[in-house]
């Protein structure tokens, strides 16, 4: 958590392109372990760009992404995942037509022992299986909030509620690095300060996060550290209270609000 | 009390032969259960995984030749003047060959269509059973093309006068029983645990499946695996029981036949493919005993297609679930909701 933690992921020199476009340039740096870490910046900066190639969605066009020492670069996502760095999608992506017990229970496949041979045998141990990955649901359903909304079809599930889903999906994962991507987007108010206690909760259970927000309450609730981005490139990188002081940060942002003026 | 539905259900199927004494309609329920079987292992691709083989034909037609050629033996020439030569075996074992042969065939067909999804899918797999028709069509020392291979012979379990020949209809009828129960407990493992959650992952999301380490290729390429073997088993079920096979197995209407029992009876559910093979396994042979014209025969097939199709474009199933369970919403609201697999448990 202090700058003596040991890196878990480091970014370096990373940049990726989108045909002409420089989305992200030279991008470095480092989440240490036990860390929030949050990842700011004005619309089209980068941000989930960034976590596109970090967990292997898209290719970065150079620079080197290491977790733990292992290159993470040319690995599959669920490769990536396997490793232990999961990842939450900025646009609401959950399985719609199951359950949310259902939707956690394909969550913790990483978790289960079953294999397909004693799937089709039926051997007992699946059976019991089964019922250890049902008790983990329920737990992770219970950490979130929405353990009464188990039964219920996560499509139909209030907006708020479907973000908290998605984090218990990604929970269900066992990450040691969680990657979210503007959880709070969508959640009121309530649901917002909540959300700030319970990412205190997710680094109790051990696990890193790298926030990507622009609710700024939330970020300067729950990080110990921020890094802002602009343009496909860092310009500071420091504590909350620093961050909130930076002119560089602050005539990003204005520069943002003044171009969509100008729209 | 639906619990216990379908030991009921199959309990009235066991039954059958026992009232059923019209030699005819038991042939036409052994050939319907043999497509509901194939019918069966396509719901695990389509409803499952959600990717459409339209060239699933080809897995029940390698099952078929697979295990004719094994019983009958036959004697080719390799490329380079090699000689190989099979004697005939027992059609159990042929059987067994038939279908290891299609769920090696699946096994390379995942293989190959490992990055591609949806409309590649389909491409891939309907290019696949061309190519097979036309291996069995041209590749004549081995298959007889066209000719057909001719009195394959029929299946014998036990010894002396314990054997059982399945040549009478009813003894076939329970064969084609016992291999449709087994597929179905299969299946039915399968899509209520850890690989079928991963399957149900890849239809429903598959960037999401990814993102918590779900190999989504592997289960595609065991549904792949698991579904050939199955559609290789009705095959080979169908060729000791029609005792001759040839090139028109392949045939791409059998595949559509596949398709429509799936999705009239509800893809994605266990009883689907049961529910919508016996409504268009049936309907044919009803109307033809009724002496109705051809082409009224398949007017009346079109029609109950498209009426299904336009009223209940989840299928049967799903669409009698959401009855049932609006008409018990009152009392147990839990029981209802969405399901990864099908009424019958
Ligand atoms: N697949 C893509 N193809 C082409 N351009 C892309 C693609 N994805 C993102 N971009 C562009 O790259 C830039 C960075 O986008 P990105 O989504 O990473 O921004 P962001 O920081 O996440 O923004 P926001 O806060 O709005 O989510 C934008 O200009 C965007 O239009
Ligand atoms: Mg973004």
């Amino acid at each position: 958590m202090t700058d003596k933690s040991p890196s878990l992921l480091s970014v370096d020199q990373m940049s990726i392109r989108f045909g002409g476009l420089l989305a992200v340039s030279s991008m470095t740096f480092e989440v240490r372990e036990g860390e929030v870490l949050s990842l700011i910046g004005p619309n089209g900066a980068g941000k989930t760009s960034a976590f596109n190639a970090i967990t292997g969605y898209l290719q970065p066009s150079s620079g080197d992404v290491v977790y733990r020492g292992r290159k993470l670069n040319g690995l599959s996502p669920d490769a990536i995942s396997r490793l232990g760095v999961v990842r939450s999608f900025q646009k609401t992506s959950l399985f719609g037509g199951l359950s949310a017990f259902e939707n956690v229970l394909v969550g913790l496949h990483k978790r289960s022992t079953q294999t397909p041979l004693a799937i089709m045998l039926g051997l007992p141990r699946v059976k019991e299986d089964e019922r250890r990955l049902e008790a983990a649901a329920r737990e992770v359903l219970d950490f979130v909030g929405i353990l009464p909304r188990a039964q219920e079809p996560a499509a139909s599930l209030p907006y708020g509620e479907q973000r908290l889903l998605e984090v218990a999906i990604a929970l269900a994962a066992d990450p040691k690095l969680l990657l979210l991507d503007e959880p709070v987007s969508g959640m009121n108010p309530a649901e917002k300060a909540s959300f700030v206690e319970t990412i205190s909760r997710i680094r109790e259970r051990g696990i890193t996060v790298l926030l990507v927000e622009h609710d700024m309450r939330t970020v300067m609730g729950a990080s110990d550290r921020v890094i802002c981005l602009n343009q496909g490139t860092i310009i500071a990188d420091g504590t909350p209270e620093a961050i909130q002081r930076n002119k560089d940060v602050i005539k990003a942002y204005l520069g943002e609000r003044s171009s969509h003026a100008r729209h | 009390m639906m619990k216990y539905f379908p030991q009921a259900f199959l309990g009235l199927l066991v039954s059958v032969p026992f009232w059923l004494t019209d030699s005819y309609m038991l042939h036409i329920l052994i050939t319907t259960g043999i497509f509901i079987i194939a019918a069966m292992s396509l719901n695990l691709l389509l409803g499952y995984t959600g990717q459409l083989s339209l060239g699933h034909v080809a897995f029940f037609g390698i099952g078929a030749y697979g295990s004719a050629l094994t019983s009958l033996g036959f004697e080719i020439t390799l490329p380079g003047g090699i000689p190989l030569g099979v004697s005939p075996k027992p059609v159990w074992f042929a059987m067994l060959v038939g279908i290891v042969a299609a769920g090696f065939t699946g096994w390379a067909i995942g293989k190959l269509a490992f990055r591609v999804r949806g409309a590649y899918f389909v491409i891939v797999s309907i290019s696949f059973a061309e190519v097979v028709r036309l291996v069995a069509v041209n590749w004549v020392e081995l298959t007889q093309g066209p000719m057909a291979l001719n009195n394959i012979p029929v299946l014998r379990l036990g010894w002396g006068s314990a054997e059982v020949a399945f040549l009478r209809k009813p003894a076939f009828y329970w064969l084609v029983l016992a291999v449709g129960t087994v597929c179905y407990i299969i299946i039915s493992r399968l899509v209520s645990s850890r690989a079928g959650r991963a399957m149900i992952a890849l239809r429903e999301n598959e960037p999401l499946a990814m993102s918590v380490g779900v190999d989504v290729t592997r289960y595609l390429v065991l549904a792949t695996i698991v579904s050939a073997a199955m559609a290789g088993s009705a095959g080979a079920l169908y060729t000791h029981y029609i005792r001759i096979v040839d090139p028109d197995i392949f045939l791409f209407v059998y595949t559509v036949t596949m398709v429509i029992m799936v999705v009239t009876g509800g893809k994605g559910t266990l009883a689907g493919p049961i529910v919508g093979g016996v409504i268009f396994g049936l309907i044919p042979e009803l109307l033809r005993t009724m002496a109705i014209k051809p082409e009224v025969q398949w007017i009346i097939y079109g029609v109950v297609m498209v009426l299904v199709v336009y009223f209940l474009p989840m299928g049967i199933v799903p669409a009698l679930r959401n009855w049932r369970g609006g008409q018990q919403a009152s009392s147990t609201a839990a029981a209802s909701g969405p399901q990864m697999e099908g009424a019958g448990k």
